[in-house]
């Protein structure tokens, strides 16, 4: 039975639980329902949970154990002379899974009887076409030693659907007859069922920790894995990146930090300035009305995806540029080779951050207290002494603490970077050069299709776990300044 | 009633009239905020501005420096003279006026900055020292005469904020003088001030008074009666009375302010 | 004590203030010269959303539209027969086609020859499409049929105007310059028209040898099933989320720890989610890839903290003496919550989840990294199939599209902009609508 069908049955126990638990509540009470401690719905609830609690734990468990346990006894029925040299283990078991999951489907389509897919004197060949026909692509060879330990893996997960099947229900059905003999009009069915209410909101407050464990979970995982078949010096000093599928990578992050921080950098000399500078005319000068026109309009900034401003990067802003810069352009200066490139990508993801600069900076001059700028405008200062000299002064741990979280997102932006920056990865000044970046690259070595256990492919989680540290460094390091800042003037 | 308070009749040194009031208004929106103000103010003298909450005294005291032109929704009309000068005139700059006339704010509002920078901010802007060591001149008289030099001579570059509420506001009015004022306003300036560092303040005001007049906006009867040698009653905006301190607390000519001082209103 | 009694220097100030002293007027200078910066600063924040809005909607609106050849034409049941006779069946079609369109020109008064190879450069290989209707719908012989038949993505440009007669050699193989003068001819007869192309929003990706074909449908429906699992997912988790650190958290570690985890998700690269999508997901759980189910699961926890923070907010807008009245009634706390502070919190809950769905639904470089990427050219037939089989987004759509190098494609991709943004104003708006209609004052 397949877990959605078992969750709808372990559902269907839970609601009769419901309901006999609520009926014998109020039996108990002679019909009156003066006479219980809690209100009925209480009891069928806490009969219902009794049910769904304990088997749905089971079953997420079971879910997480069987591929490990099952994955693991299979493996070790594979002999170690089966894995051919320049192989692992690890690409010989996804070749055992494919050819079992093939099988499954081409069984469910009817393509073959189930007992052909369990005897051993299947015709290799013959197998190899008609997973073809279900749309199964399988490798050139898939020897006995895989097909043999394909279907071990088959009954062995048969045998496991089985038995989650029985001992999930059976669990079930106990809770429900526990609860069942536990109702009665004094039991407080109340607190026990806000208690799980309570554990349920514990564990949805969880999940926020739940995915941050995650996130480094994947991150570490895989760069350790990296790092073994890839040297971690030659990651972090070298200075070339030029992947080849077919071995022989120069994988150095170098050029790809310095795109990142080149396009970053840009991106903050357009965002900071023009975002500060409205932040300080909307909050100190701009009448209501003004201000309730530009602010919205600057934040419909915010709201635009990601995705159109790659596309106005590479297909409007990259060859405006071009026809400036490029050869034959207007300035005669044939500085750009291409429309994508730093500039391209900077001033895009310039104009994406001016509207988050403004609106941070808003809150933090705002935050200023009114009774500094009636001290200066009060010894006879203009309003732009009073804001030059008093209220960014005042206001410049929150700026510094905005720029530094602009600073983080820039250097997490992906979409713009992918079509906007261009693929090359070069370390040039010219900021009319195309190069390349962390973010970007993390897609382009995950995409396509590539073997997920090659150098090519992990290099991308080293570089998302580069990313992680350092956005999280930026972040924290970023709140922290704005909390302390804010806590000042409270 | 007021029998103990020591209610000298101090001499006026001065009487010709530095500010004078006639006919002021402010709407607040569509609050009438001051209701047709007349009142003359001397020169080296201490005015004191008294009235329940509310009354419009720190308003009309904003009026003198034009500092109702910060808020959006003031609208202030009629004519304020200093020196014969209407300070509601178009051509007059409100930069130029605040410059001389200076103000001191309920709540002590040092700037995040050193001891040095905050009373050199006024003579910076205003461009009053020639040089480095004219400049250091100005911020140490200053600070005499805000009476706060003994106390921190030693830290000039430690941050103002970090002074206790009394010298905070005493660097104020510091900072204030700093510019060479001829009029000083002072908003509540002990409000929020403990009884010592109120009785420094109220000192210093009373020596303030050889060389500027000073107006002070007060919630305290007795404050008043310390330090003023004019008192002007205000209630719903519209000034009652207007007279020596003595005769106002003694003999008032107006009912309300009787009521006011004898503790029935306000 | 003092030495306030020092008389002053010479008042500084002896200057009438009716005239302003140089200094005044260079310092009221700088303070124009500053205010002018601020505003030119907004002007120029204004004129790149300007740009942008321009910019998507010039290059986007013409993706709605295409070019076709509107015919009558009567086939009668002896000239059915004589073509379904002949080897080359779909010729003596097209050459009946030929007949009625010139007829049609002639009507109009407009001379035109055509030759088989023009036509076929301007519409494509028409004799198939109408032998198809025709054996399609027999009883249809002998009546009068109206054909609307596409034309070729060259003259679907050049009628937009953003291909031009000279931007064509001689020896190109897709459209002759002469092909120019009769699609001119034919817009003239008003038989070549531009008519709003439905098949843009409710079609399905095509490969690189049909872009006017392309449609923006299946990958809405992609999308539409993302925001189904993370509404499903992310409303409740995160209502329940905050409702624990609002109103029951104790103020200890446990707690401080979730709350620093939830300010710091919040500013982690999108990306990031994308990576742990691919490795927790399907290379640790198995997953299908390219399915919205995982694309909706990875956009849940990247919405959580949006939805948590401004949930929390609005819990916090309920005040206290609520909570009191319905605790001093002898409700339990939890009742009071769920009876009484939740209900009054909806709204803003509703709009902070609204805002939160329409961040999710402009994402792509999550989708990107768990293959929402890969050409999808159907409709999924179930719901469960929706939510397991692969599938695209809008915003992976338009990645995919602007990746191409046909400027099909490309105007296609600016088409699903339009698209796409249409979906987050709606949002935006209902947004906007529940906060002023829902919104209280305490």
């Amino acid at each position: 039975m397949s877990a959605f069908w078992l969750l709808l049955l372990v559902l269907g126990i839970a609601l009769v639980s419901y309901v006999l638990g609520r009926g014998r509540a109020l039996s108990s009470a002679g019909g009156d329902i003066r006479n219980l401690h809690s209100l009925p719905v209480y009891y069928g609830a806490n009969a219902a949970l009794f049910v769904l609690i304990p088997s749905l734990i089971l079953l997420m468990l079971w879910m997480v154990a069987q591929p490990l346990v099952v994955g693991a006894r299979v493996q070790a029925s594979i002999p170690a002379e089966a894995v051919s040299e320049g192989s692992t283990i690890g690409l010989v078991m996804s070749d055992v899974r494919r050819v079992a999951d093939g099988l499954d489907l081409a069984v469910a389509q009817g393509v073959i009887e189930p007992s052909y897919a369990t005897t051993s004197d299947t015709n290799l060949t013959e197998v190899r076409e008609r997973l073809g026909d279900v749309g199964v692509a399988l490798g050139s060879d898939i020897s006995v030693t895989v097909l043999t330990a394909a279907q071990l893996l088959r009954e062995t997960n048969a045998s496991w659907y089985f038995w989650r099947t029985v001992l999930v229900v059976a669990l079930a059905l106990a809770g429900l007859g526990y609860a069942y003999s536990m109702t009665q009009k004094d039991f407080r069915a109340r607190n026990t069922v806000e208690r799980v209410i309570l554990y349920l909101l514990i564990g949805a407050a969880s999940i926020a920790i739940l995915t941050t464990v995650g996130i480094l979970f994947s991150l570490i995982f895989n760069t350790v894995e990296f790092f073994r078949i890839y040297p971690a010096s030659e990651f972090f000093f070298s200075l070339t990146w030029s992947p080849s599928f077919g071995g022989g990578s120069e994988l150095g992050i170098l050029p790809l930090l310095w795109g990142t921080f080149y396009i970053s950098l840009i991106a903050l000399l357009v965002a900071v300035p023009i975002g500060l500078l409205s932040a300080i005319y909307l909050s100190e000068y701009a009448s209501p009305a003004v201000r309730s026109i530009a602010k919205p309009l600057l934040e419909v900034l915010a709201g635009i995806p990601t995705i159109v401003y790659g596309l106005f990067a590479l297909l409007t802003v990259g060859p405006f540029l071009v026809s400036f810069f490029g050869q034959n352009g207007h300035f005669g200066v044939n500085w750009m080779a291409g429309g994508t490139a730093v500039m391209t990508a900077g001033l895009v993801m310039g104009i994406m951050l001016i509207p988050f600069v403004s609106s941070l900076s808003d809150d933090i001059i705002n935050a200023v207290p009114q009774a500094m700028r009636d001290g200066s405008l009060g010894l006879g200062a203009t309003k732009s002494e009073t804001i030059k000299q008093v209220v960014l002064p005042a206001a410049l741990p929150g700026i510094v603490g905005a720029i530094l979280l602009a600073a983080s997102r820039a250097i997490g932006e992906t979409m713009i970077v992918v079509l906007g920056a261009g693929a090359a990865a070069r370390l040039s000044m010219n900021p009319f050069d195309a190069m390349t970046t962390v973010t970007a690259k993390i897609v382009s070595q995950l995409t396509g299709d590539s073997d997920f256990a090659s150098p090519e492919a992990l290099v991308a989680f080293a570089l998302g776990m580069t990313l992680f540290v350092i956005t999280l460094g930026l972040n924290v390091f970023a709140l922290y300044i704005v909390r302390k800042y804010r806590e000042q003037y409270e | 009633m007021l029998d103990d308070q020591q209610l000298v009749d101090r001499k006026v040194q001065s009487k010709e009239a530095k500010i004078a009031a006639r006919g002021v208004n402010v709407h607040y929106g569509v609050t009438h905020a001051i209701k047709d103000v007349d009142v003359d103010i001397d020169h080296k003298t201490v005015t004191a501005f008294i009235g329940p909450s509310g009354c419009g005294k720190s308003t009309f005291l904003r009026c003198i420096n034009r500092m109702n032109d910060t808020i959006d929704v003031a609208r202030v009309t009629g004519d304020i003279l200093i020196d014969n000068e209407n300070i509601y005139d178009k051509k007059v700059d409100p930069v130029q006026l605040r410059a001389k006339v200076g103000m001191v704010f309920q709540k002590p509002n040092p700037f995040p900055k050193s001891i040095y920078d905050n009373i050199a901010y006024g003579p910076r802007i205003h461009g009053l020292a020639k040089s480095k060591a004219d400049l250091d001149e100005i911020v140490e008289k200053s600070l005499r005469r805000g009476a706060i030099w003994d106390e921190v001579k030693d830290r000039l570059n430690a941050p103002g904020t970090g002074l206790s509420g009394g010298q905070q506001q005493r660097l104020c009015i510091a900072r204030a003088v700093a510019t060479e004022p001829e009029v000083l306003l002072m908003d509540e300036p002990c409000s929020a001030l403990d009884p010592i560092a109120t009785a420094q303040v109220e000192e210093l005001i009373d020596e303030l008074r050889q060389n500027y007049s000073v107006v002070i906006v007060t919630h305290s009867m007795q404050q008043a009666a310390r330090v003023s040698q004019k008192t002007a009653f205000f209630h719903l905006g519209t000034l009652v009375e207007f007279g020596e301190t003595g005769q106002i607390f003694t003999n008032p000519q107006d009912e309300r302010t009787e009521s006011y001082i004898t503790g029935r209103i306000g | 004590m003092t030495d306030a009694s020092a008389q002053p220097q010479t008042s500084k100030h002896s200057g009438s203030l009716l005239e302003q002293d140089a200094r005044t007027r260079r310092r009221n200078a700088k303070e124009a010269r500053f205010k002018a910066y601020g505003i030119a600063a907004i002007l120029v924040g204004v004129l790149a959303l300007i740009v942008l809005l321009w910019a998507i909607l010039s290059n986007g609106l013409p993706a709605f539209q295409r070019a076709i050849v509107q015919v009558d034409m009567t086939v009668t049941q002896e000239e059915f027969d004589a073509a379904e006779g002949t080897l080359f069946k779909t010729k003596e079609y097209e050459k009946l086609f030929v007949t009625a369109l010139s007829s049609q020109m002639m009507a109009a008064g407009i001379d035109a020859n055509f030759e088989g190879k023009a036509l076929e450069r301007l519409l494509g290989k028409v004799g198939g499409t109408i032998r198809a209707y025709y054996r399609e719908n027999p009883d249809q012989i002998g009546e009068v049929v109206t054909f609307d038949l596409a034309a070729a993505s060259r003259i679907d440009r050049y009628l937009k105007g953003s291909l031009k007669r000279e931007d064509i050699g001689p020896d190109n193989r897709f459209i002759q310059p002469e092909d120019f003068d009769v699609a001119d001819a034919m817009r003239e007869a008003g038989l070549l028209k531009q008519v709003f192309d439905w098949n843009f929003i409710t079609g399905v990706d095509t490969g690189v040898d049909n872009p006017g074909g392309a449609g923006i449908g299946a990958s809405v429906l992609g999308s539409f099933f993302m925001m189904i699992v993370v509404l499903f997912l992310a409303l409740p988790i995160g209502v329940a989320a905050s409702i624990y650190l609002e109103e029951f958290a104790p103020k200890n570690r446990f707690t401080d720890f979730i709350e620093v985890n939830i300010s710091n998700l919040a500013a982690v690269p999108s990306i990031v989610f994308g990576i742990l999508g691919l490795a927790v997901f399907i290379q640790f759980m198995h997953l299908p890839q390219s399915a919205p189910l995982v694309g909706g699961l990875v956009l849940t926890l990247m919405t959580l903290p949006t939805i948590i923070i401004s949930t929390r907010a609005s819990l916090k807008a309920v005040p206290p003496s609520i909570r009191d009245a319905a605790l001093g009634v002898g409700a339990s706390k939890m009742q009071s919550v769920f009876h009484h502070v939740l209900p009054l919190a909806a709204p803003g809950i509703l709009t902070g989840t609204i805002i939160g769905l329409a961040q999710a639904l402009g994402e792509t470089a999550p989708l990107l990294l768990i293959g929402m990427v890969g050409f999808v050219a159907r409709y999924p037939d179930t719901f469960l199939g929706g939510l397991e089989g692969p599938n695209s987004a809008m915003p992976a759509q338009i990645y995919n599209w602007a990746a191409r190098s046909d400027p099909v494609f490309t105007e296609k991709a600016w088409g699903g902009i339009i698209i796409l943004l249409v979906f987050l104003l709606a949002m935006n708006i209902i947004a906007i609508i529940l906060r002023r209609r829902f919104e209280r004052r305490w």
